[in-house]
């Protein structure tokens, strides 16, 4: 059975990296889960991209940070921070979609 | 340097006019710093505060702030730097921060001697420097024109370390920076007395939103960085908050695209071999951060220019018929408007803000329906002239307000608004027209002028 990433997550956020890149932070409860989720490699820039409705050559980088037992990824910016049709200037709101993944 | 020696750095504030708490504070000088050092400023607000030359944090809590830390600062003679003044830390904000400094050393009758240091680049310069082929875009950023470069209102580079070290040789008290890289405030005075530039440096990164590292993080309260020959420390100074392994951790990604190299002006931090490990009583130690130079010593430009004139109108709906047909009759609203206008006239842009179902996400909005009873709605128009962007507005709210959608029972209006008048000039509007990175070549762009002030005037 499925289970939610809010099982194994504590953090997940987006923000704005600079006014043309949009990061998105999952850091996990513990090092296990950390572990299990690299080495299944169960985020991974298909699944992203999928997730996002991005491409997946708008994901910048996908980066493994163990020091906060954490995975970023960064991508290009929907659109510049407060160009015409913008939503999210500090982009703080785009995390809600990789609430449901599963593992 | 003995490895017994130290730095103390208090940060204050996330943000220059977020505010601390007093009490904090006072633990922070207890401490007795060597520095007080406050970043002012973001682009997270984002192009509009740059291109028009405004402040994004209140004046009265900006002084609030200021006032503290200068106060202090040169009663104790703790230098106090302060680095994107203004928030954008162009010419006109720094200018708005230095007259908000002569207010409180004229009002406390203060002695000391400031140094401002404008980060503005002259236009011409860096269309020189495009010419000869050392500008270069940042990722995902447009490539850069002479065109842009004109239209750009205010147009700064965040400065390095070296000119505020520069002040501070010349014996400046206080230092005031226009737009600078958020670390260089906490790391200049520590570099220049030998202490290292790559744990200086990260800890200015930790320190730029003071105890938003810490847990419960708060963007209004103080922290304190002590930095030593090999690691630093960081500490809160408000018995609610504690610094943890994870926090300091999970603040090193923040903001950021890659937590393992941060690039700044000249180089870059490499944290590939960085640890954290607990120092007991809430305190964290740092270890193994290290400055990378680059080989040329680039500079990151910004820069926004304006693109038009905005108006909106705040209204709701509450009838599910329309809710459930919302997509289509906006749709339709925008056919109507633009059969109106005549012309497809693609200068005019109009656009529906639709909360509750995809005002935050818009088309990235992985639910397609809404479960919503009630929608607000704000229609934006963004034109080339203030008249043309508050006619558009009217147009379409006239239009929504009336408009005979497939299948309408409540034939006496669509919206409910909850102000009158119901439409809002927003004014001018900007976008980031720069974001690049700059190689100034031998040029020396930055110079500090001196103010000396003696029992509150300006001599």
């Amino acid at each position: 059975m499925k289970r939610n990433i809010l099982e194994a997550a504590k953090v997940i956020r987006s923000k704005n990296a600079g006014p043309f890149e949009l990061t998105f932070d999952i850091m996990f409860k513990n090092r296990e889960f950390y572990e299990q989720f690299k080495s299944q490699k169960i985020i991974n820039e298909k699944m992203i991209a999928g997730i996002l409705k991005i491409s997946e050559s708008d994901i910048l980088s996908l980066i493994w940070f163990a020091p906060a037992n954490a995975v970023k990824i960064t991508i290009k910016r929907p659109m510049p921070s407060g160009a015409p049709g913008e939503t999210d200037i500090y982009g703080a709101q785009q995390h809600a979609p990789l609430l449901a993944i599963e593992f | 340097m003995t490895t017994n020696e130290e730095f103390r750095v208090l940060s204050p504030t996330a943000i220059l006019g977020y505010g601390f708490p007093e009490s904090s504070f006072k633990r922070g000088i207890e401490r007795k710093p060597h520095l007080i050092a406050v970043d002012a400023g973001s682009t997270d607000p984002g192009p509009y505060y740059l291109g028009a030359g405004k402040a994004f944090t209140d004046r009265a809590f900006v002084k609030r702030d200021l006032r503290y830390m200068i106060k202090e600062g040169v009663r104790l003679g703790i230098p106090v730097v302060v680095g994107t003044a203004g928030g954008s830390g162009a010419s006109v904000h720094l200018e708005w921060c230095r007259t908000i400094i002569e207010e409180i050393a004229q009002e406390e009758k203060l002695s000391f001697k400031m140094g401002v240091i404008p980060s503005d680049v002259d236009k011409q310069a860096v269309k020189k420097a495009l010419r000869e082929g050392r500008i270069s875009p940042l990722a995902c950023v447009h490539e850069l024109t002479e065109g842009l470069i004109d239209e750009t209102t205010y147009l700064v580079a965040q400065i390095g370390i070296e000119p505020i070290i520069e002040a501070l040789q010349a014996g400046c008290n206080v230092v005031l920076a226009g737009r600078c890289y958020d670390p260089a405030v906490f790391a200049a005075l520590p570099v220049m007395q030998g202490y290292d530039e790559g744990l200086a440096l990260h800890m200015g990164k930790i320190l730029e939103c003071a105890a938003i590292a810490a847990t419960p993080g708060s963007g209004a309260d103080c922290a304190l960085g002590i930095l030593k020959k090999d690691s630093f420390i960081l500490e809160a100074l408000n018995p609610k908050r504690r610094f943890t392994c994870e926090s300091a951790a999970a603040h090193t990604l923040y903001e950021k695209s890659d937590p393992y190299h941060l690039p700044g002006p000249g180089g870059s931090i490499n944290l590939e071999d960085c640890s954290f490990t607990d120092a007991g009583d809430g305190r964290v130690e740092v270890k193994g951060s290290r400055h990378e130079k680059t080989p040329r010593y680039l500079i990151k430009l910004e820069g926004a220019r304006p693109i038009g004139y905005r108006s909106i109108s705040i209204a709701g709906t509450r009838d599910p018929i329309m809710i459930a047909g919302i997509d289509k009759i906006i749709d339709e609203v925008k056919q109507q408007i633009s059969d109106m206008s005549g012309e497809n006239d693609r200068s005019q842009q109009l656009f529906f803000h639709v909360y509750g179902k995809n005002g935050v996400m818009g088309p990235l909005e992985p639910l397609t329906q809404t479960a919503s009873h009630e929608l607000c709605i704000v229609i934006e128009a963004l034109c080339p002239t203030q008249e043309q962007a508050d006619t558009l507005c009217s147009v379409a709210r006239s239009t929504l307000l009336h408009y005979g959608y497939e299948g309408r029972i409540s034939t006496a209006g669509n919206l409910a608004f909850p102000f009158s008048p119901s439409d809002i000039k927003m004014g001018q509007v900007f976008e980031f027209s720069i974001y690049h990175l700059m190689d100034p070549g031998d040029e020396k762009l930055f110079a500090t002028h001196i103010e000396n002030y003696q029992d509150g005037r300006k001599a």
